[in-house]
């Protein structure tokens, strides 16, 4: 069907349109965003200044890497809802124990529930076939429960944010986001991990045809469990990062996070049915998202409106996507 | 009647179950009597019908993830329209709730037969949708519910002729259950739209080609769902005396009531009576740990690990019934 498209020589415009947006949907999401920043800057005038930018990106950056989560499992046609508690949990231990232990040791420490619900979902989703969304949603109750348990248990020794985290998460070194140290490499290596290795292959052909990828010599459910544990470690290092940008752990740190992370990721225009979408774009639409918060904020918006917007902006570019990808 | 019980096999084990589970809990406290058992079906009460409304939709081949967030704006509705209002009011404020209840569940199906997005993407969407909406419509907890309405759901019934004894087993909110399960189920599993639920459940596409009409009956079963969702914001209400707008606990608690009840993911097989009685099951479980003075945070870990448990086992049974 492309090919006859192809050769076809003058599409229509609208279809041309369409065709730019599935092929290369980093295009529309840059005119978005930038677009977003001149009805701010209307709105506000003066509010646009470096310092707004290195904000915005400090604040982007732990959605972003939680936006790499949803990206990984979805492109499989997963979801992953316990990256919230997962990363509470790598953030809550890391500043309880690290008065105790030495920082290899916190951090191991911190990074095991992760590996474990991981361990977890990719177990349920990849081997029981459990759908992924009420696999992860469960095994995020059962890890609060655990961290409200776990809590009771230090709640006497209090907690300490060790300056390095708050360098990482708050500072700026000429004017330009430590965080970023962090957060290139990680992004680099999901991106290459999808694009240029045989594991990427394989996760974009499950997404897109399981029983084709099976047939074909891919085992499904190590590709699924290497991806969740993939995903609950990003989600622990969003949390140790967010924390050094909130400066106080506390039970609920990232949950505010988890349903524009999965938002930020549809907007992007990785598909949620999986096998269509990039983390490059994941990453715009986690900007986006920040640049739409400022924008409500400034317009005053309750939050159960906000709320509301991003389930209806969800809704709305699911249903756009499908009808791009039905057509070409 | 052989027939009958091979048939309900399913249910008839959850009933022993859960009459195992209730001879366990008189061993841990002797004392454990109609009072307890009062109480205990007046905190099941959303539970049983949270599990209801995914029932529905789940018979019908969908999921819903709404609930907890449609239960939490049907509850605050609630609260709100009866908040300083005179006993009388609450007449005209629960057939509203109710109407609003099935609007919302019939919007959910419309939105997924007009946008063609798969039930479980919109329903998550929905799922903020409502929650911003639970939080415009009333931003922290307050509002009021009618005596009457309160009443309704605690103590046990009184019947001149009955003694003391049996009907104190009798809980309100038990029978609340049962009429408002017998009023909506049975005449909807009698009639042709029953019908079609259970047949666009088990294969949409030999449902459409004998001539069902699939997206009506997809559209009223979500709005059947959210009658029942209505009934358990109503009861949220009731229970408490105010409206919150924050979802509690019911959506993975439904899925799993409704696996644990002998309903198939997949759709087209169970019936209402199993998930209920599953409801039941688990909030006995969580009852006798708490008689054990199990800490409730590790309740709650037991909980999730049971229904994690539960649903693991459902796919699985879901996998082997595909693959045959």
């Amino acid at each position: 069907m492309s090919e006859i498209a192809d050769t076809s020589p003058q599409p229509h415009l609208g279809r041309r349109l369409r065709r730019l947006m599935a092929d290369q949907p980093i295009i529309p999401l840059m005119v978005l965003l930038i677009l977003l920043c001149a009805v701010l800057q209307l709105l506000s005038p003066g509010i646009i200044n470096p310092l707004w930018v290195a904000n915005t990106i400090k604040f982007a950056i732990p959605l972003a890497l939680l936006a790499g989560a949803q990206t990984l499992t979805m492109l499989t046609g997963g979801l992953d809802l316990s990256v919230g508690t997962v990363g509470t949990m790598a953030a809550f231990i890391m500043a309880t124990q690290i008065g105790h232990h030495d920082p290899a040791t916190t951090l191991a420490l911190s990074l095991l529930p992760a590996v474990l619900i991981g361990l977890a979902n990719g177990v349920g989703v990849g081997i029981f076939r459990v759908h992924p969304l009420i696999m992860t949603l469960g095994t995020g109750l059962v890890g609060s429960g655990i961290l409200q348990v776990y809590q009771r248990t230090v709640i006497a020794s209090g907690s300490e944010i060790p300056p390095f985290i708050v360098w990482l998460g708050t500072g700026l070194t000429y004017g330009v986001p430590n965080a970023l140290l962090l957060f290139v490499p990680i992004a680099a290596l999901i991106i290459f991990v999808l694009r240029r290795t045989g594991f990427g292959r394989q996760v974009y052909a499950i997404g897109d045809n399981e029983k084709a990828s099976r047939l074909s010599g891919s085992t499904y459910w190590q590709v699924i469990l290497a991806l969740y544990v993939a995903s609950s470690l990003l989600a622990a290092i969003a949390g140790l990062l967010y924390v050094g940008v909130i400066r106080t752990p506390s039970l609920t740190l990232l949950e505010p996070l988890v349903l524009p992370s999965v938002a930020a990721t549809i907007i992007g225009g990785t598909s949620i049915f999986g096998g269509r979408g990039s983390y490059a774009t994941a990453i715009l639409g986690a900007l986006i998202l920040r640049v739409l918060t400022t924008l409500l904020t400034v317009l005053q918006m309750p939050e159960g409106l906000r709320q509301g917007l991003f389930g209806l902006v969800i809704l709305l570019v699911t249903a756009i996507y499908l009808r791009i990808i039905e057509d070409s | 009647m052989i027939a009958f019980s091979l048939r309900q096999s399913w249910v008839i084990g959850l009933f022993v179950l859960f009459v195992a589970l209730f001879v366990i809990t008189r061993f841990i406290q002797p004392s454990y009597g109609a009072r307890d058992f009062a109480s205990l079906t007046q905190a099941a009460l959303p539970y049983a019908f949270a599990v209801a409304a995914q029932t529905v939709v789940v018979l019908a081949g969908g999921i819903d993830l709404s609930i907890a967030a449609m239960m939490a704006v049907t509850s605050v509705t609630a609260a709100l329209l009866m908040k300083d209002q005179s006993a009388a009011s609450a007449l005209y404020a629960v057939p509203l709730v109710i109407a609003f209840g099935f609007a919302l569940g019939a919007l959910n199906g419309i939105l997924i037969t007009i946008s063609r997005v798969p039930d479980i993407v919109v329903t998550l969407a929905m799922m903020f949708v409502l929650q911003g909406l639970a939080l415009l419509i009333l931003p922290s907890p307050g509002g009021g519910a009618a005596d009457w309405l309160k009443a309704m759901v605690v103590g046990s019934l009184s019947v001149p002729g009955l003694p003391e004894g049996i009907s104190a087993w009798i809980p309100h909110a038990l029978l609340l259950v049962v009429i408002a399960v017998c009023l909506v189920w049975i005449p909807l599993k009698r009639s042709q739209l029953g019908l079609s639920i259970y047949a666009i459940g088990s294969s949409e596409l030999a449902a459409f080609r004998s001539g069902v009409p699939v997206a009506r009956t997809r559209i009223l079963a979500y709005g059947i769902g959210g009658i029942f969702a209505a009934l358990g914001g109503l009861t949220l209400t009731m229970s408490t005396g105010i409206g919150a707008p924050i979802p509690g606990p019911y959506l993975l608690a439904s899925v799993a009531a409704v696996v644990l009840g002998g309903v198939a993911l997949t759709g087209g097989r169970g019936g209402l009576v199993g998930p209920i009685v599953a409801v039941f099951v688990l909030r006995l479980v969580r009852t006798d740990l708490t008689l054990l003075s199990v800490d409730p945070n590790v309740t709650t870990i037991i909980e999730g690990v049971i229904m994690v448990t539960v649903v693991m086992f459902g796919a699985l049974l879901a996998m082997r019934a595909r693959s045959t």
